[in-house]
């Protein structure tokens, strides 16, 4: 069976199959939804644990012929880094269905396009042939205009508002912005090449000499970069993920982000490895002020929802000191840090979603002791917490602790800022923890009630995970390090 | 001679009379039937033009060329024909007076553009190039009650008249030059130094030619004839008309121009580089759909521009691509704007409030031809303007198609305007609306069309590059 494929394609289809369903059928289209969801979770389940780290390589490759003038074939395979990043959107794609069940208003809409990013994220995480790869990154940013302008809310800051409008906008023609420096990269790259074919095995058989490698790595480096959320080109993943509803912060922060840092990974630092020795130094700098520049900035938020949006851009600077490092451990730390913030964001933007959806608020400062009436989603929200934070026995530990390492083998004067980072995000998920659900309960929250048990089995899938990676990591880093020693052989 | 070969042209101009004398017989109630007739007989035509394949030539020695190039385009101008005729046939009933007469010139306008296609010599293309003006002078002022109309009319006759004096007096001095009209022997006369008459001849055809592809800086009468003109003229001339002039630009280039390319492609790269910037900018402060769609069609011809100034087989064969794709897309989001408007009677962007809610099936395939036009993957954009990017850079015009590129980011802002009206904005206005069966399966057939060529463009491209390799030999 075309595994590949058959994952890649089965969102669109039910995106296709939602359309025909009239809107008023709401159990059609949640039974075709949530189908979907256990599909994709099990094919991804499936491809993770039937790839063979001993042998290493690209598996489950399918190759079908595209556009053979232009030297573009439709050419899916997963290697070790790409099968756990494939569980990873397997995972949140499942649960994103469950936080949505009860999306209102036009749920088809919503699930339509909410599939269309699954195929998109799926699709890139999958792809050997760059044409598609850059297709797919695409296809996961078209849908995000509507789902965040749509199905969005709005945040008052007092003095002005940041209208859904306004996030939805920014992320799109941000990201779109990026992926016009992808384009031009990768233009240049087929052009340089002269290989007459957009396959990355093609382009890595030619090879690219060192002076065409130098001024195309930054083309990369800065337009996938953009989508993992590297300083200065950040500001949109706050107000987007912000903005968005529940589900799609969860797949944005959790796996899009992810997207960028992947492609970063894939054709940057694996095709253009000269040119990533040259730019590494910018680019670990850059992650630096991420790490530093979103924990102080999460310090300052009073929005519940902003707190781990900059937490996110603070998470996915590890990612990138982690790539930047260009040793094998760094990269191991920073694929599995990918893994692990995935599932410990979404995770997050679960938990602050049931808190939005009884509360109607966001405000960190008018919530007290909600611990008391919400007791199981406290609990998840520690868990995430002491995770964002690198509490050993949790999965975040033991990727920031390979990232480290790396970053201390190669630039330990950037270690020190990093540490320092990971302080600075102690506390304020502490104090963020301590002010939202602990303490006496206010007045105004005694009739809260707890997540009920939907939303409480989405974030009990998440919480497992972060638990099970966290106590057995070996489970995902065999896989991850089979991909990062094949590559490193090139570095 | 083989006067087979004409056989299309022959039951086109038969068909144009038809359907016009046919308006005379049927009493008005009727009278919606000359447009599905005037569909039959498009597609029938048609066949006869797939009858043609395997059997090209030319004609009246070199004047009149059949290659698969031009069957390329015969066929397309005669679906685009047919979908017109589909997509009008409302608005014709509701908006406008004499319907037959406005199919029949639409069939005229099909005639034309197959002629310009296929001529291998300048004033054979200049004849049909005129014929199709005039074609399109007379659709654009068919609101006759409509002072919008009639102005548009009015200044692309007057504009239009303009540009042919400077086409036909750039022929003239190439004439004097080269002392032929032939695109072969002009090949032959162009190489070494040019004299300054061929140069000045040249500018001048460029010019004219500009002119009627609305490359900037020769655009000015765009907006104001696509505002005014009934919208499935505007649909009609955005799509068609500039897909024959380009398809006339590239076969004279190509077999004609070809060696002096070092002369005239700044010229042309200068007209890609102001058409994108100008039109993607202008787009951006626009009310009115319609004059949205007339900037963005001119940023459009920018990137066809990019093709030609590379003219290389394959960067003939990406434009010709991105014209299919363009050709389904643009049809696509007017036939939508046309449904819309049949029922409402509006054309202001912010009139599409609430689309969403009040016709579903109108917003999602609007959103999907916005969203294609904007070139994002799934839909024919993506990947049309992939190839033509890809064939150009390849040609050493890497840094063109990234300002294409670039800019195409600044054209997304605008399109999401119109879809943040349909979808976020909610509607001043209630009830639903029913666009007619046929409109809605024209715009199926379109939607179609649109992802097909963006998920799976691979036999549609085959044929192309057969047909453009053609031109080089």
């Amino acid at each position: 069976m075309p595994v590949l494929s058959v994952l890649v394609v089965i969102p669109t289809l039910a995106a296709l199959a939602l359309v025909a369903i009239p809107s008023g059928k709401l159990k059609a289209l949640r039974a075709v939804a949530l189908a979907t969801g256990i599909v994709e979770l099990a094919l991804s389940l499936y491809v993770f644990l039937g790839y063979n780290h001993t042998l290493g390589g690209f598996q489950f490759e399918e190759r079908y012929r595209w556009l053979e003038s232009l030297g573009v074939s439709f050419h899916l395979g997963v290697d070790g880094i790409s099968a756990p990043l494939v569980l990873l959107n397997g995972i949140v794609l499942f649960t994103g269905v469950i936080v949505s069940w009860n999306m209102k208003p036009r749920p088809k809409d919503f699930f339509i396009l909410f599939f269309t990013l699954a195929s998109g994220v799926f699709g890139t995480f999958a792809a050997i042939d760059l044409f598609f790869l850059f297709f797919f990154y695409e296809l996961a940013v078209l849908p995000m205009y509507l789902l965040i302008g749509v199905w969005g809310s709005s945040s008052d800051f007092g003095t002005f508002l940041r209208t859904k409008e306004y996030g939805a906008l920014k992320l799109t023609l941000v990201l779109v912005g990026g992926s016009v420096l992808v384009w031009v990269g990768l233009l240049g790259l087929y052009v340089k090449v002269g290989a007459g074919s957009f396959d990355l095995l093609d382009l890595e058989r030619v090879g690219v000499t060192v002076g065409v490698q130098r001024y195309i790595f930054p083309f990369f480096m800065i337009g996938f970069g953009v989508l993992a959320g590297l300083w200065p080109f950040h500001t949109w993943s706050p107000d987007g993920h912000v903005a968005a509803p529940t589900a799609v912060s969860m797949v944005h922060a959790g796996v899009l982000m992810k997207l960028g840092a992947y492609g970063l990974l894939r054709v940057g630092i694996q095709l253009l490895p000269e040119g990533a020795h040259t730019w590494a130094p910018l680019l670990i700098g850059l992650g630096t002020v991420n790490v530093v520049y979103g924990a102080i900035s999460a310090m300052a938020q009073k929005d519940l929802k902003y707190v781990v949006g900059y937490s996110s851009v603070s998470h996915m600077g590890y990612v990138l000191m982690g790539l930047a490092t260009l040793t094998v451990v760094g990269i191991d730390g920073a694929v599995l840090q990918m893994f692990s913030h995935g599932i410990m964001t979404a995770l997050f933007f679960a938990l602050v979603g049931i808190v939005y959806e009884r509360t109607h608020s966001r405000d960190i400062t008018m919530f007290e002791g909600l611990a008391k009436r919400m007791g199981l989603t406290a609990a998840f929200f520690v868990v995430a917490g002491l995770t964002s934070l690198g509490l050993p026995g949790l999965s975040g530990f033991v990727a920031e602790f390979l990232v480290f390492v790396g970053i201390f083998q190669t630039y330990p004067l950037l270690g020190v800022l990093g540490i320092i980072g990971a302080a600075i995000t102690a506390v304020y998920i502490l104090r963020l923890l301590g002010k939202v659900f602990f303490g006496p309960l206010s007045d105004k929250w005694k009739e809260l009630p707890d997540a009920t048990f939907r939303e409480g089995f989405a974030s009990a899938v998440l919480v497992g995970t972060i638990v099970f990676v966290g106590v057995n990591p070996g489970f995902l880093m065999r896989v991850i390090d089979s991909g990062v020693q094949a590559l490193a052989t090139r570095l | 001679m083989d006067y087979r070969l004409l056989l299309p042209q022959f039951l086109l101009a038969g068909l144009a009379f038809a359907l016009l004398a046919l308006d005379l017989v049927l009493p008005p109630a009727r009278r919606r039937y000359v447009a599905y007739l005037g569909v039959l007989g498009l597609l029938s035509i048609l066949l006869a033009t797939v009858s043609l394949r395997g059997h090209e030539g030319t004609l009246y020695g070199g004047l009149f060329v059949v290659d698969s190039y031009a069957l390329f385009f015969q066929g397309l101008f005669l679906l685009l024909g047919a979908v017109i005729l589909l997509a009008a046939e409302g608005y014709v009933q509701k908006f406008l007076g004499h319907p037959g007469e406005y199919y029949g010139i639409v069939v005229v306008a099909v005639l034309a553009m197959t002629v310009m296609t296929s001529a291998g010599e300048l004033l054979t293309a200049y004849i049909a190039l005129e014929l199709l003006s005039f074609t399109f002078y007379v659709l654009s002022a068919y609101a006759t009650r409509d002072l919008r109309s009639n102005e548009a009319g009015l200044k692309y006759i007057l504009l239009g008249a303009f540009s042919s004096a400077l086409l036909l007096y750039g022929i003239s001095l190439i004439y004097g030059a080269t002392g032929t009209t032939y695109f072969a022997g002009i090949a032959e006369a162009v190489t070494g130094t040019l004299s300054p008459g061929l140069i000045l001849g040249l500018v001048l055809l460029i010019a004219g030619f500009g002119f009627k592809a609305a490359a900037v800086p020769f655009h000015m009468w765009a907006p104001d004839v696509y505002e005014g003109a009934p919208l499935p003229t505007t649909a009609y001339l955005s799509v068609a008309a500039k897909a024959a002039v380009f398809g006339l630009l590239l076969r004279l280039f190509s077999q004609g121009l070809l060696p002096a390319i070092e002369v005239w492609r700044w010229v042309i790269i200068a007209l890609a580089v102001a058409s994108i910037t100008v039109g993607n900018l202008v787009a951006i402060p626009q009310t009115n759909i319609k004059r949205m769609l007339a900037y963005s069609s001119i940023g459009q011809a920018g990137y066809l521009l990019i093709g030609l100034a590379a003219l290389s087989p394959q960067a003939v064969s990406g434009v010709l691509v991105h014209l299919a794709g363009y050709a389904a897309t643009n049809l696509l989001a007017f036939t939508a704007v046309i449904a819309y408007y049949n029922e409402t009677g509006h054309e202001q962007i912010e009139d599409f409030a609430g689309a969403a809610e009040r016709a579903p099936y109108l917003a999602l395939l609007l959103t999907i031809a916005m969203f294609s036009l904007a070139g994002l993957p799934f839909f024919a954009g993506f990947t049309t303007k992939f190839y033509l990017f890809t064939a150009a850079a390849q040609e050493g015009l890497l840094w063109l198609a990234a300002l294409a590129v670039a800019m195409s980011v600044v054209s997304l802002y605008y399109y999401l305007m119109v879809i943040k009206q349909m979808y976020i904005v909610p509607s001043r206005h209630s009830p639903r609306l029913k666009p007619s069966l046929v409109l809605k399966g024209v715009l199926g057939m379109l939607a179609v069309a649109t992802v097909g060529i963006g998920v799976y463009p691979g036999p549609l491209v085959r044929f192309i590059e057969a047909a453009s390799k053609g031109l080089f030999s």
